[in-house]
């Protein structure tokens, strides 16, 4: 199907005809869709990625940031000293960095916003990200000094979290409707259920970004996300829901699609508290009856990273491990009988909305079936799944992506959802949190990596992919999505 | 006439207490915490149980119940559990995209279905009437989301007449804003004006059979005239029927359509609220609805014994 730029041909005409050309300035806004809507925009006390999809570096900034690459570096904060023992983090802070109310960033916000996330009635969906706080100092109003109980490695990758972003006691009360922050971005209006306005901030501390104004536009019907793109009714779908259209923008020169990947680590949870899946060799069988490829084609049309174990393969220290659990029917077969199950068994497989979940758990049982295991599949909504398989664990398998950054230490609580209980596994997590030294950490998140994909404690099935589609002059969006953010800070027309 | 409107009255209130007890059960039942939903896989146990007290989703059901209907009596919807607004501002807000889609969609369904079935039922047998039949079928069969995937590819991705969806706001002006509707208006017209296109044939071929038909034409009316002064008008009770209950199904029913023009309306508001366990707005918006079904009923009701006064004298 060929589409002419209708619009787009008779600006180019006009602009000839006025003997423009090439002068012709910029475009200095954007409109930006996104499959989900947050449902209010603090993002300190809600797990939505939503609200970090549309607010994160925009509008609001942490002491440390994440960058396109994943990497963590300074934000409000510019440099900071460690002591010796890794107990205490003195932050120094930009100074002239003002909230979009016009009130003054200084340490006592910084010491105001720890101090809420870790608080006894705080709602904040990562308070564990802040349980090692011991105490927030203020030095004077640039300096602020963090205590810690013990030492933590990973303090400063917990800072760049949206959750960890710092907000003012002046403007907390309204921060639901009206997100007060420090970012290159004010935001403006939103009209709920359609979409967010941002405008620039003038008096921006950092270097301005090139954009103006920025719309964020909530479409979460895939077809409609089809329909909206093709249109030209929005510039960029950031999380486009609809891998199948992928390769009609790819044919379409207007269009530019990034194949990114996300921090979603797609898994087969299953239940290790569960007979007899609490069979070491039971899981081992099911994680060599699944054909990974086949899932990554059938259910996301080719999109998504084979991984071998609970780590996302972007990151420098993933160790491939995929061969642990090589596609083996056969294989799966002999270990089922030596477990005891010659015939297979029947367990429940539990699905939660996504086109991940739901295609995928299709082919899954049927690779299941293939080995003798028949999965009794009910789809359940979100709220529903949380409530039965998260918080009741009333469930044999489900599919399931976990989206926070590097989560493994999931693994080391026993009443997380799939109970894995492995002493070992544990102490080495506590290693790794009193652990600075990068070489160290390396081979300690190796281990741990090896530890869980040599337990079977889940399927691991594929890295999540994060397809963008945006107009072709559009330069500068995230490709992969180290954390769920669309920093438009970087992002301008080419002409 | 009065105490047939006080007894219409009557049946309208406990209509609506019924509703709003069976209404408060049937989501408090439903499994699914609003708390954990929100806080998502990695929240603590002992924050879930602080967004709980802040909620106030630690009352017990009949406490709810009464904050609840208490409130609405006052004209107080609550606040939303995930947006933190007022659900009654919620509501009016996507009542002003809602309401307008309903009521243009209505009025394009009258105007394609009363010609089409009036001209249908005239020439009962003929091959107009067939054909209109035929179309009507079709109209029948066919979902009004898939109108809606078919207008949006010929008419926004080919031909660039219209956005594919969205919504620009009263405040642009009453032309855009209506443009913007007409796709989704059209998409649920064509389904509603295929139904009433059969109902006004069928009615009014009945009352063409009726005597006073043949004593209008004695007295000497053409058949035209007839048709207009004594027909169509009496062929009107069981199409204001269809069109009262397809209204509220207009305002409720638009959850498809707002999903796949993204607009946002009050189908889209609920959408959301269920998949977010948003317990307060689901059980507003759905009183809502109720409340518009059975007033619509009343105001109906109402009109049958304008239009018939054998009605109004009957107890």
């Amino acid at each position: 199907m060929t589409v002419i730029p209708r619009k787009l041909a008779f600006a180019s005409a006009l602009a000839l005809a006025a003997g423009i050309g090439s002068a012709q300035a910029a475009q200095t806004d954007i409109t930006v869709a996104l499959q989900l809507e947050p449902p209010h925009l603090d993002p300190t006390s809600a797990a939505a990625g939503a609200i970090d999809s549309v607010l994160y570096s925009n509008v609001f900034e942490g002491l440390t940031r994440f960058m396109a690459d994943g990497s963590v570096v300074p934000g409000l904060a510019k440099e900071w000293d460690i002591s010796e023992d890794g107990l205490t983090y003195t932050f120094h802070l930009h100074e002239d960095v003002a909230f979009h109310d016009g009130t003054e960033m200084d340490a006592e916000d910084v010491k105001f916003s720890l101090d809420r996330a870790r608080a006894e009635d705080s709602v904040n969906a990562q308070k564990a990200l802040f349980t090692g706080i011991a105490d927030v100092e203020v030095v004077d109003p640039l300096t602020v000094r963090v205590t810690l109980s013990e030492p933590d490695g990973s303090f400063l990758f917990n800072m760049a979290w949206g959750d960890a972003v710092i907000v003012a006691p002046e403007s907390i009360e309204g921060i639901k409707n009206n997100p007060v922050g420090t970012g290159a971005f004010k935001f403006a209006d939103w009209v709920q259920g359609d979409k967010i306005d941002l405008v620039r901030n003038e008096d921006y501390w950092g270097d301005a970004p090139a954009l103006e104004e920025a719309t964020f536009k909530f479409i979460s019907d895939p077809t409609a996300a089809f329909a909206a793109v093709m249109a030209e009714d929005v510039d960029a779908f950031v999380g486009f829901p609809a891998p199948e259209n992928l390769p009609q923008f790819d044919a379409d020169p207007r269009f530019t699609v990034l194949r990114g990947s996300s921090e979603g680590e797609t898994i087969l949870s299953i239940n290790n508290k569960l007979q007899p899946l609490d069979d070491l060799k039971v899981r081992k069988a099911i994680a060599h009856a699944i054909n990974r490829e086949a899932i990554i084609d059938g259910a996301m049309f080719g999109l998504g990273t084979p991984i071998g174990t609970h780590f996302a393969p972007h990151h420098p220290d993933y160790v491939d491990l995929t061969h642990l659990s090589q596609y083996d029917p056969e294989l799966s077969k002999e270990l089922l009988a030596e477990a005891g199950y010659p015939d297979g068994f029947k367990t429940t497989l539990k699905l939660p909305p996504p086109s991940y979940a739901r295609r995928g758990g299709e082919i899954v049982a049927a690779q299941l079936r293939a080995i003798g295991i028949e999965t009794e599949i009910s789809n359940l909504e979100w709220a529903q799944w949380l409530e039965q398989v998260f918080r009741g664990k009333d469930f044999g398998l489900t599919i399931i992506s976990h989206t926070e950054p590097f989560d493994i230490g999931i693994y080391a609580r026993p009443d997380y959802y799939f109970q894995y209980d492995n002493p070992e596994f544990r102490e080495v997590m506590d290693t790794l949190q009193r652990t600075t030294d990068p070489e160290a950490r390396s081979e300690l998140l190796a281990q741990a990596q090896t530890i869980i994909a040599e337990d079977y404690v889940n399927g691991y099935l594929f890295q999540l992919a994060f397809p963008t589609v945006a107009n072709a002059k559009i330069e500068g969006l995230w490709e992969n999505a180290p954390t769920q953010a669309t920093d438009l800070t970087g992002v301008r027309w080419t002409d | 006439m009065i105490r047939y409107v006080l007894k219409r009255t009557l049946s309208l209130v406990i209509s609506l207490a019924v509703a709003s007890v069976v209404i408060f059960l049937v989501i408090e039942v439903a499994p699914g915490d609003p708390a954990a939903f929100m806080l998502g896989l990695n929240a603590q146990p002992d924050t879930v149980a602080a967004l709980r007290t802040e909620l106030g989703l630690d009352m017990s059901n009949p406490e709810r119940y009464l904050a609840w209907v208490g409130g609405m009596l006052t004209g107080d919807f609550g606040t939303s559990y995930t947006y933190r607004t007022p659900v009654g501002e919620m509501i009016a807000d996507r009542l002003w995209v809602s309401l307008p889609l309903a009521l243009y969609a209505l009025a394009l369904s009258t105007l394609i279905a009363f010609p089409a079935g009036i001209y249908a039922a005239a020439r009962r047998g003929k091959p107009g009437d067939m054909a209109v039949m035929g179309a009507t079928q079709l109209g029948v069969a066919v979902p009004n989301f898939w109108f809606a995937m078919m207008l949006v590819l010929i008419l926004s991705i080919n031909l660039r007449w219209f956005s594919a969806g969205g919504f620009p706001g009263w405040e642009v002006g009453i032309f855009p804003a209506m443009k913007a509707l007409t796709l989704p208006a059209i998409a649920l017209a064509l389904p509603q004006a295929a139904i009433l296109a059969r109902v006004m044939r069928s009615s009014l071929i009945d009352i063409l059979g009726e005597d006073f038909m043949r004593t209008a034409r004695a007295k000497g009316l053409t058949r035209r005239q007839a048709l207009w002064r004594h027909g169509v008008r009496n062929a009107l009770i069981p199409v204001l029927t269809i069109m009262g209950l397809q209204f509220s199904f207009l305002l409720a029913g638009g959850i498809i359509i707002e999903q796949v023009f993204f607009l946002p309306g009050l189908g889209r508001l609920i959408f959301q609220a269920i998949s977010a366990r948003d317990l307060i707005v689901v059980e507003s918006v759905v009183m809502l609805l109720v409340f518009s079904v059975v007033l619509v009923n009343f105001l109906v009701d109402l009109t049958y014994a304008a239009v018939d006064p054998r009605l109004r004298n009957r107890t």
